[in-house]
């Protein structure tokens, strides 16, 4: 990737990051953690993938992004806000009463927001069946979805799985934040869902490995996605939980936890700095 | 006697019938052959897809197509399809308020040999409590026919429930006018009012019939729109006949028994007592033996008639 261009998109997932705190400082709720993990790949998803923009945002033909994982919302309305869905400045409403920002993904009432989330094994399946509808009806759009690592341990992925490979639904690309840690601990020890790709390849996808902030590999891996035809792809992204914010980096308790004032000005001086000028 | 059809043949003649025109895909989960979808999958094969034996990823999938503009049909049992997938539905279907048609099959007692783990006798009660969720139980096959196309013509989820067991088809198939959210008044009377829904609407007018003979005179109104719930003509009935009996295939917690007592309640309380399965589960058999047997009879209805009358 052009240097400059890796630089613009290393910027904006900082400004997701910046997002998450303050939206889940100001909300005193919420999982920053899951949501840290997955800003590069939704920088890139959003700046530099989709064909998704707030004109084209009821376009029949545009890519389309379901956050299956949907408790990382925080990660999704910073990025949506990033692409002008709404003003930065309304991530500070997130979680309260008068507040279109609902703890999880609402398609009904959240401009940009493809798909109604939050129900862990839910999301990849309608990510399946936009798919689907994209095949039946001849668009060439896209269908993105990022499911947790914790979350592969729903049955419901694996029904999933083997609809999207029966269908052979190409244009559908599932990642997986394998940010090794879930509500009750690390992810191997609650109930050990890992090797994910051995599992992912048994049930038909085309695997690829990344390192989930690295975005040359981002970039490496969409693109062959984008090749691979009958069959979906699986991403299955390594990442630190809490990534870009030094307290929170591979810490269980941050994945359902707000900032307080002091950690909250921590994290923000942080990720500033990377942010620079 | 009437013809005999179940509703369930009827769904599957619809979707063939109806199919071009409403654009609509059909989901089955493996049950293609029973839930009469198998019709449809061999007339219109590449508007079809199975989605194995996996219902709580059918509904979702349905609700990803219904989010990319696609009308989609969802099958399975009423067991599985409301009992397994509920939470699909909830989540999935219901909260985005999207497109989606749950065609559900062997619904309540009347799929006999099967037996308890097969026989849902609580799918109303599930799919009423879920906003937005519109809920229809046909009573014969022409009204199942409207139900498939108005649930085609009406925008957002539906739950439509048929039945295994063939049952006497009461409406004229050329005359009969489907009004979704309406019930319908099939006999007037003075005395008390049956208000039935689904296979107990045929045995709720025999108890009328058997109970003219002793000089009691029974409206009986065809609740086929569980929800939206026609408030009016139930609180109308309380207020003319001053005593209801309602009569499902169900249990009596939480279905149109407690959707017609709740309307009651809140407008012109009357007596209302309920004929449905009494918070128990079924039994494998024989279909007629296991009415009988769960109470489920045109005699039932007359003996709670009866004593809906003293009350009042």
């Amino acid at each position: 990737m052009e240097m400059t261009r890796k630089q613009e998109l290393a910027v904006i997932a900082e400004k997701i990051r910046l997002g998450v705190i303050e939206a889940t400082h100001a909300a005193g709720s919420g999982h920053p953690g899951g949501s840290l993990s997955i800003a590069d790949i939704l920088a890139y998803l959003y700046f530099e993938e989709m064909n998704v923009n707030v004109e084209n945002a009821k376009d029949e033909n545009r890519d389309r992004f379901v956050l299956s994982k949907g408790h990382t919302a925080p990660a999704l309305y910073s990025a949506l806000a990033l692409k002008g869905f709404f003003p930065v400045e309304e991530l500070l409403t997130l979680r309260k009463n008068d507040s279109r920002l609902q703890g999880h993904p609402d398609m009904k009432g959240i401009p940009g927001v493809d798909m109604t989330t939050g129900s862990l094994g839910l999301g990849i399946s309608a990510a399946c069946g936009m798919a689907l509808a994209g095949k039946l009806n001849n668009k060439d759009y896209r269908v993105y979805t990022i499911l947790g690592d914790g979350e592969s341990e729903e049955g419901q992925v694996w029904e999933a799985s083997m609809f999207a490979n029966h269908y052979k639904l190409d244009n559908l690309c599932v990642i997986i934040d394998s940010n090794g840690l879930q509500i009750d601990g690390p992810v191997a020890e609650i109930i050990g869902p890992a090797p994910f790709e051995p599992k992912l390849a048994a049930f038909g996808y085309n695997v690829i490995t990344i390192d989930g902030h690295d975005l040359d590999q981002i970039e490496a891996a969409f693109r062959a996605a984008r090749e691979c035809k009958d069959r979906p792809t699986a991403i299955v992204a390594n990442t630190v939980k809490g990534k870009g914010v030094s307290f929170m980096e591979n810490k269980v308790n941050w994945h359902g936890a707000a900032p307080k004032d002091a950690d909250y000005l921590v994290a923000v001086e942080e990720i500033k700095a990377r942010i620079g000028g | 006697m009437a013809e005999k059809i179940a509703t369930r043949e009827t769904y599957g003649n619809a979707l063939v019938e109806l199919a071009d025109k409403y654009d609509f895909v059909v989901l089955d989960a493996d049950l293609a052959e029973a839930t009469k979808t198998i019709k449809f999958k061999k007339a219109y094969p590449e508007r079809f897809f199975d989605c194995g034996i996996a219902e709580g990823n059918m509904m979702s999938v349905a609700a990803g197509l219904a989010a990319a503009g696609k009308m989609a049909f969802v099958s399975s049992f009423a067991m599985f399809a409301a009992g397994r997938a509920f939470e699909q539905a909830r989540n999935s279907v219901c909260y985005p308020h999207l497109n989606v048609k749950i065609g559900a099959t062997h619904a309540g007692i009347t799929v006999g040999e099967d037996g308890a783990t097969h026989q849902c006798i609580e799918d109303l009660t599930l799919m009423r409590s879920i906003p937005g969720m519109t809920v229809v139980n046909p009573c014969d096959a022409v009204e199942a026919r409207a139900a498939v196309e108005a649930a085609m013509q009406t925008y957002g989820p539906f739950y439509l429930r048929f039945g295994r067991f063939a049952c006497p088809v009461l409406n004229d198939a050329e005359s009969y006018k489907f009004e979704l959210g309406k019930g319908v008044m099939l006999r007037d009377g003075k005395d008390a009012t049956v208000v039935a829904t689904g296979y107990m609407v045929h045995l709720a007018l025999e108890a009328a019939e058997e109970l003219k003979a002793e000089g009691i005179d029974v409206r009986v109104i065809n609740i086929h729109t569980i929800k939206p719930l026609d408030k009016d003509i139930v609180v109308k009935a309380a207020k003319e006949t001053g005593a209801i009996v309602t009569a499902e295939e169900h249990t009596v917690i939480g279905g149109l028994g407690s959707a017609v007592t709740e309307a009651v309640c809140e407008a012109c309380p009357v007596p209302v007592l309920r004929v449905g399965v009494e918070d128990k589960f079924g039994k494998s058999g024989n279909v007629p033996k296991l009415l009988e047997e769960y109470g489920l009879t045109a005699k039932n209805i007359a003996d709670k008639v009866r004593a809906a009358v003293k009350m009042k």
